[in-house]
């Protein structure tokens, strides 16, 4: 099962390649709409076949692969990854229908990187081999670096080394890590991993190295540097992309490694992560207020939306402390993960909704610029709701999908430290600010300019992928149960591991 | 009943959804019959629980209408408690929000945003009906921010107005601070106390009463005080007060009716009833209460001043708003729940009706809502002239009207009170109700009465007015009087002294001023007459003849008397400096932090050393290696035979032993 959501998208990908050859456009486009319909249909097997209630891998596929090296073709996917993968998923459906006119150059190569991408993406979230995971976590940059050194805009080859050169540097340490480990355990299997005694000194270097290739993914404050200038200069789909998924990843690898892997480690540093994590929302809550780019914007918000996830994830350690590790002390760092990924989910969402939406300005107006525009609402009034609804959305407003992880996360670090909560709750604050502010100037108001004055309403194409996504932000606002009940006992599990290992 | 309680909320819901959706299909008339019966409909079902509660014996009902999530064992559910406290809150908001939607045919008859106006107020009602009917925190905050939302949305209302979208978002960014303090007191509670369901926080609180919290080393805090504190941050936000006060005068940017509803009537007493419900916390925390009391007395003073110089129609109400509201905190901190539960009651009407009456002058001298240019409409509205002189006459506390009774109420609860600070709270609400008198007055002569100052354009249009635009808003006016006068009369023993609150406020013993107050209570005629005896009404008699006598009589002295008081008068209309020193102060110096963040932390140290500096490194010393690269065939060939010989000279030497 998780073999076809891996492979079918990279086969269809290729298919795409070989009818763009022959016919022009539209054969290659519906090719690619039916693989990436076909993958999430698919998709929704993992979640309506999910077992829930227990913690264990499920679809679990397991093949040698490299025998003298004890590596395996090993897939799985728990609570945590299987939400993720959804999102893959749901996502390369929403980038394929939202690039299908926009996209006129290689139109066919843009599509095909975008479904081998997604096949990736798949892989990375299922891997539970160390080898077969960071192939896929290597491969994946492939079709990025390509999607923003082709298809971006005028700055994207500096952009794109910048973003190719700074994650690669991170996962040559984590490389260094998973062979160490193998050593260790004999084993590849990253299951194998969790668990495995290993000195507080080893554990630390460990850490550093998986946290150097994580927080430039995630991305952390200091080493976020490269997404904005990405963001600024991929084209629209690799935005919703790099935001929507690959953002994911590192935070991903959190959960499935250095928590697990290295608690006693994770435990010692986590002052520094909770630290690094409210200066995320705090600084970079403040930097986005005054960008003038909206893609800037959007993608500085990004990274302190992310900081909420990796407080939530490292601030389990001292809700222990306080909590005495009592039975609601253990509730509440289940709440505090479970919110972090939560708000993974629902990041995904709202922002590949926000990267949309300024697509959308962007392919009429050809200005990212927020001065460019002002009173769109009088002459895209329909986009203009979806607009507001979204950045009410990445505001954190409750009923909308923003608000659940962002109130999880500050109602539990609260029994870690009130401080914590206090500076992540300025975020109520901040990003509002940035967020309203963007659309004072750019929805509302008389209309500024010609180019404004010019601008048409959305296309049925452009309110299907809006209109998608809306429904996905609201409905996971007004009833978030069904997700964390898929993910709970997964979580429930970890933080076990995490604490049992002292 | 549940279903009852259902419809009562998703009414206008549906109501809004579908002409949110579908409004532009439906045209103009059917959406306003699909908004007016969604809400005509939650509001007689609200009266029907309401009556219940009042002769029927119903018994409150707190129950879950679904799960919302589980995190971490932690339940967290929509679900409604509906007690006397809510009964009453449902009713006033569903009634008045009737009104108003009547009310809104008539008053946006021109505007081409019609249906979705009518869109965001059933969506409004809706919001607030949730926030009142809430059985716990998460329900609370949800429908806490939803008005927010509906406010936001409705202040920005006229897009294109550069004063409107400032004021709409400056309204959501205060309202947020107030939020921020909320979430944490919301948060506070669930760390301590282990729920967010309301009851179970009550039980915890009161069996655990004096936990603390260490807040920074060495400095420790009663925990229950510290999150009412918080809890109070929220409600300074939403029901503005001093120092978060500021977005309530801009928000009269939006359209009349939203004034009335949402800033007079309902939402901004959205603190006051949060307050109340949170009764049983307040009550175990002095300080909390004290507060509350001192930041109440202070608005109720401070903003009523303020409402004096200002020449806006809707902001001298505006103003009057602010202050009225600080007058129901004071109660609150007083412990009078009850009393200050039946102020909000009365002042949604009053107030509700002043508003509309003022949107029917507005509208009649085409959208003109400057007083200097009005003056004897009294002759041209006369209906309007009527029905807003009840509204003042209740404002100013006249014996008989419904404002004297709440009002003389919280007076002498805060007189009769021990609370650390009642006896300056006492001398502020004595004296705000000269300057509410004045205030009021002042706008009453000169929109009504005085000399004519119309504006010829403007007379014109009232001329031509539709005669349904009229009728339209006269209604509301009409059914809102009613209760402006009598309401006061008629309820006051039942619900201030007849315990018809019930279990829903809770007032420790030592704490009960209202019984005091009571035992010398012998109805309300004896009540209103009992004014004579009191400062209160004279004061405002003096309130009175003083705008009598400088807008009627004499209105040649003003000028005069406001240069001599001149630093007061710049003052008062500078509004403190309030607003200079959040924009030009807070929130101008974050945004150069924000920019140096950015510009030096960003660009110059993390990419311009840290990133580009590497790469430059790298560049670097690239570019010197790069020299032994220099393509020359003899060049690579010399060093190849200098390394053999290297490498010849080391086996042998090493086979020989040359270097042992």
């Amino acid at each position: 099962m998780l073999s076809l959501l891996i492979w079918l998208p990279i086969l269809g990908g290729a298919l795409v390649l070989a009818a763009g050859e022959r016919s022009q456009g539209a054969t290659a486009r519906w090719l690619a709409l039916g693989t990436g319909v076909v993958v999430f249909l698919l998709s929704s097997v993992l979640y309506f076949g999910f077992e829930i209630g227990t913690s264990a891998m499920q679809f679990v596929e397991r093949v040698a692969w490299v025998p003298a090296f004890d590596v395996y073709y090993y897939l799985g996917v728990d609570g945590i990854s299987t939400p993720l993968i959804l999102l893959t998923t749901f996502a390369t459906v929403l980038v394929i229908i939202a690039g299908w006119e926009v996209i006129q150059y290689k139109q066919t190569q843009y599509l095909a990187a975008f479904l081998i991408m997604e096949g990736l993406m798949v892989g990375v979230f299922s891997a539970l081999d160390a080898i077969l995971f960071y192939v896929f976590w290597e491969a994946m940059l492939v079709p990025m670096f390509l999607i923003i050194g082709i298809w971006g805009g005028p700055n994207r080859i500096y952009a794109t080394i910048k973003f190719f050169l700074y994650t690669f540097m991170g996962s040559v340490l984590m490389l260094v890590a998973l062979i160490y480990l193998r050593y260790q355990t004999d084993s590849f299997g990253i299951l194998d991993f969790h668990g495995t005694a290993l000195a507080l000194s080893e554990q630390i270097l460990i850490f550093l190295a998986f946290l150097v290739a994580f927080a430039v993914k995630v991305p952390m404050w200091p080493v976020h540097t490269w997404l904005p200038d990405a963001h600024v200069e991929a084209p629209t789909g690799g935005s919703v992309i790099l935001a929507a998924i690959m953002l994911k990843i590192g935070a991903y690898g959190f959960l499935r490694f250095s928590l697990p892997i290295t608690p006693a480690a994770s435990m010692e540093l986590a002052w520094l992560l909770i630290a690094l994590s409210l200066i995320a929302v705090v600084y970079i809550g403040l930097v986005a207020i005054v960008q003038e780019d909206m893609k800037k914007l959007i993608a500085y918000s990004s990274v302190a939306h992310m900081g909420f996830v990796t407080l939530g994830f490292f601030v389990i350690f001292d809700i222990f402390a306080h909590t005495n590790g009592t039975e609601s002390g253990g509730g509440s760092a289940v709440m505090a993960l479970e919110g972090g990924v939560v708000q993974m989910i629902s990041h995904g969402f709202v922002s590949a909704a926000l990267f949309l939406c300024v697509g959308v300005l962007y392919d009429r107006a050809h200005s990212r610029l927020i001065k460019d525009y002002g009173g769109v609402a009088n002459r895209m009034p329909i986009f203009a709701a979806f607009f507001v609804l979204f950045a009410m959305a990445n505001v954190g407003l409750p009923g909308t999908s923003g608000f659940v992880g962002e109130f999880m996360v500050i109602l539990a670090s609260l029994q870690g430290n009130f401080w914590y909560a206090a500076l992540a709750a300025l975020t109520l604050i901040l990003g509002a600010a940035y967020t309203l502010w963007l659309i004072k100037r750019v929805v509302y108001g008389e209309v500024a300019n010609a180019q404004v004055a010019a601008l048409t309403d959305l296309n049925a194409r452009e309110f299907i992928v809006l209109g998608v996504l809306a429904g996905a932000v609201l409905l996971l606002g007004i009833w978030p149960a069904p997700l964390i009940e898929v993910m709970a006992p997964s979580l429930q599990h970890l933080l076990q591991q995490v604490i049992a290992t002292p | 009943m549940e279903i009852v309680y259902l419809t009562i909320t998703l009414a206008p819901l549906l109501g809004a959804i579908t002409v949110g959706l579908f409004g532009h299909r439906l045209g103009r008339q059917r959406s306003h019959r699909v908004t007016i019966a969604a809400v005509s409909l939650s509001c007689l079902l609200s009266l029907f629980v309401l009556s219940r509660f009042v002769w029927g014996g119903l018994e409150p009902y707190n129950g879950t209408v679904y799960t919302w999530a589980v995190a971490g064992g932690l339940h967290m559910e929509i679900g409604f408690l509906i007690d006397p406290l809510s009964a009453l809150m449902m009713a006033v908001v569903t009634f008045v929000s009737l009104m108003v939607h009547i009310y809104t045919i008539g008053y946006m008859h021109e505007d081409p945003g019609y249906q979705r106006f009518f869109s965001y107020i059933n969506l409004f009602t809706f919001a607030m009906l949730m926030l009142v009917m809430a059985n716990n925190f998460l329900q609370l905050f949800f429908g806490w921010e939803a008005v927010g939302l509906v406010s936001y949305l409705l202040i920005g209302f006229w897009f294109t107005r550069e004063s409107a979208i400032f004021a709409n978002l400056k309204a959501f960014l205060i309202n947020r601070i107030g939020d921020m303090g909320f979430l944490l007191g919301i948060a506070l509670l669930l760390a301590y106390f282990g729920s967010l369901d309301y009851q179970q926080v009550f039980a915890a609180a009161q069996t655990q009463p004096a936990q603390m919290i260490t807040v920074l080393p060495g400095l420790n805090w009663s925990v229950i005080t510290f999150a009412c504190i918080l809890l109070f941050i929220g409600a300074m936000g939403k029901s503005a007060q001093i120092p978060l006060h500021v977005w309530l005068p801009d928000s009269m940017e939006g359209p009349t009716p939203i004034s009335a509803l949402i800033h007079a009537a309902t939402m901004v007493t959205a603190g006051i009833f949060m307050v109340a419900r949170m009764s049983p916390l307040f009550e175990l925390s002095d300080t909390a209460l004290s507060v509350v009391l001192i930041f109440g007395a202070m608005t109720a003073f401070f903003m009523g001043l303020v409402g004096l110089v200002q020449n806006d129609i809707k902001r001298v109400i505006a103003y009057s708003t602010l202050s009225q509201l600080g007058y129901m905190f004071v109660a609150l901190g007083v412990s009078a729940y009850a009393v200050g539960i039946f102020h909000l009651m009365t002042h949604a009407f009053f107030k509700a009706l002043l508003f509309l009456a003022a949107g029917a002058v507005i509208v009649a001298l085409h959208h003109e809502q400057d007083m200097r240019k009005m003056g004897n409409l009294r002759r041209y509205l006369p209906i309007t002239h009527f029905t807003m002189l009840m509204g003042t006459l209740a404002l100013v506390a006249a014996p008989l009207f419904s404002g004297y009774y709440s009002k003389d109420l919280i007076i002498e609860a805060a007189h009769e009170a021990h609370r650390a600070g009642a006896t300056l709270a006492y001398w502020l609400v004595l004296l705000s109700v000269y300057v509410t008198a004045l205030y009021s007055f002042r706008l009453y002569f000169l929109v009504f009465w005085g000399k004519e100052r119309i504006d010829p354009h403007a007379k014109e249009h009232m001329a031509h007015l539709p005669r349904y635009v009229l009728r339209a808003m006269e209604w509301p006016l009409i059914l809102l009087a009613i209760p402006s006068v009598v309401i006061g009369y008629l309820t006051v023993e039942p619900l201030v002294f007849g315990g018809f609150f019930g279990q829903a406020l809770f007032v420790a013993e030592p704490h009960d001023v209202l019984h005091e107050i009571g035992q010398s209570f012998h109805g309300s005629w004896s009540f209103a007459m009992h004014a004579v005896e009191g400062p209160a009404l004279y004061i405002a008699l003096a309130g009175f003849l003083t705008a009598w006598f400088f807008y009627m009589l004499r209105p040649k002295l003003l000028p005069s008397i406001r240069d001599r008081f001149a630093v007061f008068y710049i003052i008062l209309l500078r509004k403190y400096g309030f607003d200079e020193l959040y924009i030009d102060g807070i929130a101008a110096s974050s945004k150069s932090v924000a920019r140096l963040l950015w510009q030096v932390g960003d660009a110059r140290l993390i990419d311009g050393v840290m990133v580009n500096g590497t790469a430059r490194a790298i560049g670097r010393f690239a570019a010197v290696i790069r020299g032994l690269q220099t393509g020359y065939l003899y060049h690579y060939a010399f060093v190849m035979i200098l390394g053999l010989l290297v490498l010849l000279t080391w086996f042998v030497g090493g086979w020989r032993g040359w270097f042992i």
